[in-house]
């Protein structure tokens, strides 16, 4: 049996025929299987929708009480069978409820993995290493130039900025599913006690977060706040919102931003960003790599992103590699659509 | 060394002076001696050591990744330094137990041999992180470029103790990296130190702006008037050391020594003074104008060639010192009588004294602002940017004290353009689009980009330009938007600009000097706004004028 005969590449996604099902798939499907929350892996208008209840959760909240015909919470490690096709959902670290998926038919194994990093969070569950014979991996940071280790680090040169500029208000850009709790939660880990400000559109989702447990201290939108009462304060935002009319409500605000792409001195500037955090929910280089040598695997698919310096990467470890071209992923995660074809 | 990158790095990024100012005087009041010695000197450009070149980086990172990951990485990044820094593998055998100071690599750099330079920067890179190893490459490979003057690092060292700027300018020339002895004294733990510099810079005395109504509350008689050049302020000094051996520096008006880049100037400041003049380009005996001068500004080598067809000059408006004596607390009457008899006494082709435009009453120096040809300055009309007013009775002081001093430039030349683009600005204003490019009507009826302008206008001003941008994009790219500009719709500003000269990198052929909005004209159709062909006829007019 050859891994195709099991998964079917489509541009919208990967498609399991024997198992009846998609995953992730870009376009409205029968039944999907769906690997985390972020708005370009999961969408609304599928028939029956399989996921853990967080992703379901997170679905529910974006798109409302009917965005499946129906749905089908699976735990972490429970395998469910499809049509003959055995299916568990693994932690991948990349948000609250994030899962890789892996299908097994016939002792073949394949593991989708959707986003996913290897360095502790402590929004969500620790990425879990699945070994398999084919990996399917995104590469968002696939060029070696790609490093985010520390984000504690990061955390402490934005403590840092706070204090020295007393009387500005630091926007921290971040995005409102799983960057903007995971940064409030170092924050908290770093020791810093005071409110923080939320843009309207964290609250949803950080109030679910916290309903889940999550220690994300006291916050509070912003939108109460008077300008002289955010001085020396943290705001974290939408990344579109640093240079909208909303930042004017701030005393002369410090545009932070916190992504994966801050380690590219150009990409900072072009935004206009004065403090570029380099705190990433996707697998930096080092960490793409390891995690493929890691699962044992001897082929890997790239569904998205820098695919050609990884396909190189593998091809030099022997593995056999293959982009997909996946239309659409790589939209909401770092909000840069541009990006998804680059 | 971790500490200095982190400094480097915000620095590289915060557009705001002041804000720049309180993060480096944060560092210099955190950091330890010496290191934050050589940093100030790394940001005041004090360091010399032989730099690393570009293949050298290139050789090195070449034996360590695979090319086809080095390349696909280059030009995602597009900066050699920047993408060796990021990708920089650390060699697994060979763990650093220590991360350099700034002080390991200043210090190793003064002694080390070329040969060995390769393999030390290895280490280095081997042992710092991506933010440390970018901030190494540009030590190393010289130039900081984070948009941070020597003034600018030293105006922060002042402020560790609440000292003016001018004040450490005094004795800088004096000091040497690491500055012990400066942080001594700025902590309050030492004295000041001395200049013994035999050739100094003294800070200059500026002036302010004067508009024509301000005249009505001066009088006539109190006050000098010359020419105001539009050249390069500097100050010209000249001293003996200890061996009796000559000492000549130029320096800019803000105190850098400027003296390497014109050594034909230099060799004329015989006899020891301190004078403050006008740099300009002569080319028989007429001075050339700015654009003339630029082409020998920002070189990096001065070549014979260059000195030769850009003949530097001095033209002296003020006597600091002469021999060992300080002339600043004279009265600016007596200054001006015995620069008179210095450059009489120098009599050196390279440095002249600028001349005094004479009158009686205001309406005669109108007169002669109006037309400097006839005013006195003759053929040299062009390179005149206006009239200073001194009084008679002024001591030279340091900064700009209101009273003494009065700049009053030449009116502007000025057009109706349109707006075409905008986009946003940096820090307080990133929010604002405020950088505006403008354009004028073509022979064919359309709008063809002639500058780019973003300052001249008041806060209430931006806000209803923002506004405007917001409600008429016509099409967005990345942060710049372009915003309708038909004959009917659109924004028309009136522009003001200091001169024009033809540009082959502008599609229109031509370029302003110091171009600002200096009026909305929303009353004002854009079919109505100024055509090429205006620009075209003052260009013919400027250059008619140079001919003459």
């Amino acid at each position: 049996m050859s891994p195709e005969d099991i998964l079917v590449p489509t541009p919208s996604g990967v498609c399991c025929k024997a198992g009846g099902f998609h995953i992730d798939p870009t376009r409205p499907v029968a039944k999907a299987l769906i690997t985390h929350g972020h708005s370009d892996h999961a969408r609304a208008g599928h028939g029956a929708v399989l996921a853990t209840q967080e992703t379901l959760d997170i679905m529910r909240l974006r798109y409302g009480e009917n965005f499946a015909t129906s749905t089908q919470a699976v735990a972490y490690g429970e395998t469910i069978k499809l049509d003959g096709v055995n299916v568990s959902l693994h932690p991948a670290g990349h948000v609250l409820g994030s899962a890789q998926i892996r299908v097994e038919r016939g002792g073949l194994r394949i593991v989708v993995s959707g986003d996913y990093k290897d360095v502790p969070d402590p929004t969500c569950a620790p990425f879990e290493l699945v070994p398999c014979d084919v990996f399917i991996t995104e590469a968002t940071f696939g060029l070696p130039v790609f490093r985010h280790h520390n984000a504690d680090g990061e955390i402490a040169k934005l403590l840092h900025s706070v204090e020295l500029f007393p009387e500005r208000a630091h926007l921290v850009g971040a995005y409102s599913l799983g960057k903007a709790q995971r940064i409030i939660a170092l924050l908290r880990k770093a020791g810093y006690d005071k409110t923080i400000y939320l843009h309207g559109a964290m609250q949803k989702i950080t109030a679910y977060y916290q309903e889940r447990g999550i220690d994300l201290g006291h916050v509070e939108l912003v939108s109460g706040a008077k300008k002289s009462e955010l001085a020396g304060t943290i705001t974290i935002c939408p990344p579109s919102a640093m240079t909208d009319l909303w930042s004017r409500r701030f005393p002369d605000p410090v545009a932070a931003f916190a992504s994966g792409w801050m380690r590219v001195r150009a990409r900072a500037r072009q935004r206009g960003v004065a403090l570029p955090l380099v705190i990433s929910d996707h697998a930096d280089w080092d960490g793409l790599t390891k995690t493929i040598s890691a699962t044992g695997c001897s082929e890997i698919w790239v569904t998205h992103g820098q695919e050609d310096a990884l396909v190189h990467w593998a091809h030099l470890q022997g593995l056999k590699a293959r982009p997909l071209d996946i239309v659409g992923y790589g939209d909401e995660e770092e909000g840069e659509p541009a990006e998804a074809g680059a | 060394m971790n500490r200095f990158a982190e400094l480097l790095d915000r620095l590289s990024y915060e557009p705001a002076r002041n804000n720049k100012l309180r993060l480096i005087a944060d560092y210099l009041r955190k950091t330890e001696d010496p290191e934050r010695g050589w940093a100030l000197a790394a940001l005041t450009g004090a360091l010399t050591f032989k730099h690393a070149k570009g293949g050298m980086i290139r050789a090195l990172i070449a034996e360590r990744t695979d090319p086809a990951l080095f390349a696909l990485s280059y030009d995602y990044v597009g900066d050699l330094s920047e993408t060796v820094a990021l990708m920089w593998p650390a060699d697994p055998n060979h763990r650093a137990n220590k991360t350099p100071s700034l002080t390991d690599v200043v210090e190793t750099l003064s002694t080390l041999g070329k040969a060995q330079l390769p393999a030390q920067i290895a280490r280095w890179l081997d042992a710092l992180d991506e933010t440390g190893r970018w901030a190494l490459l540009k030590l190393v490979t010289g130039g900081l470029r984070i948009g941070v003057s020597a003034r600018l690092a030293k105006t922060a060292a002042a402020s560790l103790s609440g000292k003016e700027p001018d004040e450490l300018e005094i004795i800088w020339p004096g000091l040497a990296p690491p500055y012990l002895d400066l942080f001594a004294w700025l902590e309050g733990r030492g004295d000041k130190p001395n200049n013994l510099d035999a050739a100094p810079f003294r800070p200059a005395m500026l002036a302010h702006a004067l508009e024509e109504t301000d005249l009505a509350a001066l009088n006539p008689e109190d006050f000098t008037a010359e020419w105001k050049w539009d050249g390069i302020r500097i100050q010209a000094v000249s001293g003996r050391d200890e061996n009796g051996e000559p000492v000549m520096r130029l320096y800019s008006r803000t105190g850098e020594d400027i003296s390497k880049s014109f050594p034909d100037l230099l060799a004329s400041l015989r006899l020891p003074a301190a004078i403050d003049g006008e740099l300009l380009i002569l080319r028989e005996g007429r001075v050339q104008s700015f654009n003339v001068l630029q082409q020998r500004l920002n070189r990096k080598a001065v070549t014979p060639k260059l000195l030769n067809e850009f003949p530097a000059h001095l033209r002296a408006y003020d006597l600091l010192a002469e021999g060992g004596e300080d002339l600043r607390e004279l009265s600016f009457a007596e200054r001006r009588a015995r620069l008179d008899k210095f450059i009489t006494q120098l009599d050196d082709p390279r440095i002249d004294l600028s001349p005094q435009v004479t009158f009686e009453t205001w309406d005669q120096l109108i007169a002669a602002r109006a037309n400097p040809a006839e005013g006195g300055a003759g053929l040299d009309a062009e390179a005149v940017e206006g009239v200073m007013l001194k009084r008679r009775d002024s001591v030279y002081v340091p900064g700009r004290p209101k009273g003494p001093w009065w700049k009053w430039k030449r009116d502007p030349m000025i057009i109706d353009a349109v707006l075409m683009y905008a986009q946003r600005g940096h820090g307080k204003r990133s929010s604002y689009y405020s950088d505006y490019t403008f354009g004028v009507w073509n022979g064919d009826n359309e709008l063809v980009p002639v500058g780019k302008a973003y300052f001249g206008f008041t806060d209430e001003e931006l806000k209803e330009i923002d506004c405007f941008v917001r409600r008429n994009t016509v099409n967005k790219f990345g942060p710049v938007r372009e915003v309708t500009h038909d004959a009917a719709t659109g924004l028309v500003m009136e522009v003001a600009f200091e001169g024009l000269q033809r540009s082959t990198r502008h599609k229109s052929g031509v370029a302003m000097r110091f171009p600002r909005i200096s009026r909305l004209r929303w009353d004002k159709p854009p079919r109505d706004a100024d055509r090429l062909e205006t620009l075209e006829k003052m260009l013919v007019k400027i250059e008619v004028g140079r001919a003459a």
